[in-house]
């Protein structure tokens, strides 16, 4: 199966490990990441004014550019950000028609690609029985905080990934990789997110918090999706911290396939 | 609200965001959930408020409105699904689409990066703070 992938700029330079890693697993597991021609960065963050439409542009081109098959992408951030201009196109009539008069498509875009965070591939296109079936090292005995974050699964009723205060799609996901998921309750508080340009206090006190709390419940290490909270927890958390990786490379190597 | 001004202002802010304001029960859950609450001066549930009350300006005026991390929490976790975030950012495009108003500006950009930010921080920086 052949999918459109949409890396994402920080996938290109600082967070080369997430893609890396997902293109890698993807491919053991029957699945090729096409990578759209000419993509553009999404802004890292969603703009939730109605009347703005150039920082949506890029990702309605992605979209459209997608429609005859889904949309993949890793990045949490990404994600968040196509999937809500994904929905406004599908649902506020008014931005769609303002989008679709400036762009010019040869084909009116309303909505119509479905977008899949990399997690939702595993989940409900390969199956995480499928998943866990294709591991030869499985992680045994790691206990692994998983790190939902904000932008992976909030606004729930946009992004319709899990329930996005008592989510279990990366417990799965550990699970299947042969490891034991830990539930720390800050799994789904933010880390202080893009703050941390301006206000490296903050961004010390959130993921502080976030990585202190992972410690306590007794886990070996952290996983996320998102680039900025890989930073955060491993830069800017203070004290003795715990390993954080992308979900990604544990998977690679779960599969046998990370070099 | 007297003036026309703000009256105006108040409308484009709840055309802009697609909030209503009267939804609002005053519970504060929203500003309890807020991950910036100490760092702002007026809180979400005060933003809301406000709006509704068509005190804008003095929104605007405020560094609260750079403090939002767009986290989406008090989105999500709000009761009457009023959606306070969408205000702060309003306000926060209200002041940073004014000629020269730019939070960020790129002499200060250098000072703020280290060898591991990632692009991300960076981009959605300038996205939250510049026009
Ligand atoms: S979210 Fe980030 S990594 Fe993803 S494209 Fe946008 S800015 Fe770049
Ligand atoms: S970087 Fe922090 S702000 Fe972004 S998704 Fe991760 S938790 Fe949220
Ligand atoms: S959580 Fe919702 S209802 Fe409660 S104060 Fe905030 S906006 Fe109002
Ligand atoms: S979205 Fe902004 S205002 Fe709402 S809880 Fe997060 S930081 Fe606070």
């Amino acid at each position: 199966m052949v999918f459109h992938y949409y890396p994402g700029c920080t996938l290109k330079t600082k967070a080369i490990d997430l893609d890396k890693y997902a293109r890698a697993s993807a491919e053991a597991l029957g699945i090729t990441l096409a990578e759209l021609d000419n993509w553009q960065c999404c802004g890292g963050a969603f703009t939730m004014a109605k009347d703005e439409i150039a920082t949506k542009l890029s990702s309605v081109r992605a979209l459209a550019d997608s429609r005859d098959s889904a949309l993949v992408t890793v990045c949490s951030a990404c994600h968040n950000v196509i999937k809500q201009t994904n929905d406004a196109m599908k649902n506020d009539a008014e931005f769609a028609m303002k989008v679709n008069n400036y762009m010019q498509l040869d084909e009116p875009y309303h909505g119509e690609t479905k977008v899949y965070h990399y997690l939702e591939l595993l989940r409900d296109v390969v199956g995480f029985d499928k998943v866990a079936a294709a591991v030869k090292n499985p992680l045994k005995g790691k206990k692994i905080a998983a790190y939902y974050g904000c932008l992976l699964l909030r606004p729930g009723k946009v992004l319709q990934m899990d329930n996005p205060e008592n989510p279990q799609i990366l417990e799965d996901f550990i699970r299947a990789i042969g490891a034991t998921p830990v539930i720390s309750p800050y799994r789904n508080e933010c880390c202080g997110g893009y703050m941390a340009t301006e206000d490296k206090a903050l961004a010390a006190k959130k993921s502080g918090a976030v990585m202190d709390s992972a410690k306590e419940m007794g886990a070996d290490m952290m996983i996320t999706a998102c680039p900025l909270c890989l930073y955060n927890l491993t830069k800017n958390a203070p004290g003795e911290k715990l390993p954080v990786y992308y979900f990604t490379e544990l998977l690679a190597e779960a599969l046998g396939v990370k070099e | 609200m007297s003036n026309p001004k703000e009256l105006e202002l108040k409308e484009q802010v709840i055309r802009m965001s697609g909030v209503d304001p009267l939804k609002c029960m005053r519970c504060g859950k929203c500003s309890g959930t807020c991950p910036s609450y100490d760092e702002m001066e007026y809180h979400p549930h005060q933003f809301v408020y406000m709006v509704e009350k068509g005190e804008i300006e003095k929104l605007m005026a405020s560094p609260s409105i750079f403090k939002c991390l767009s986290c989406y929490a008090c989105v999500e976790r709000c009761p009457r699904d009023v959606e306070p975030a969408k205000l702060v950012e309003a306000i926060r495009l209200l002041v940073i689409r004014q000629q020269g108003a730019n939070h960020l500006k790129a002499n200060q950009i250098p000072d703020l990066l280290d060898d591991d930010m990632p692009q991300q921080a960076l981009v959605t920086a300038f996205r939250k703070y510049t026009k």
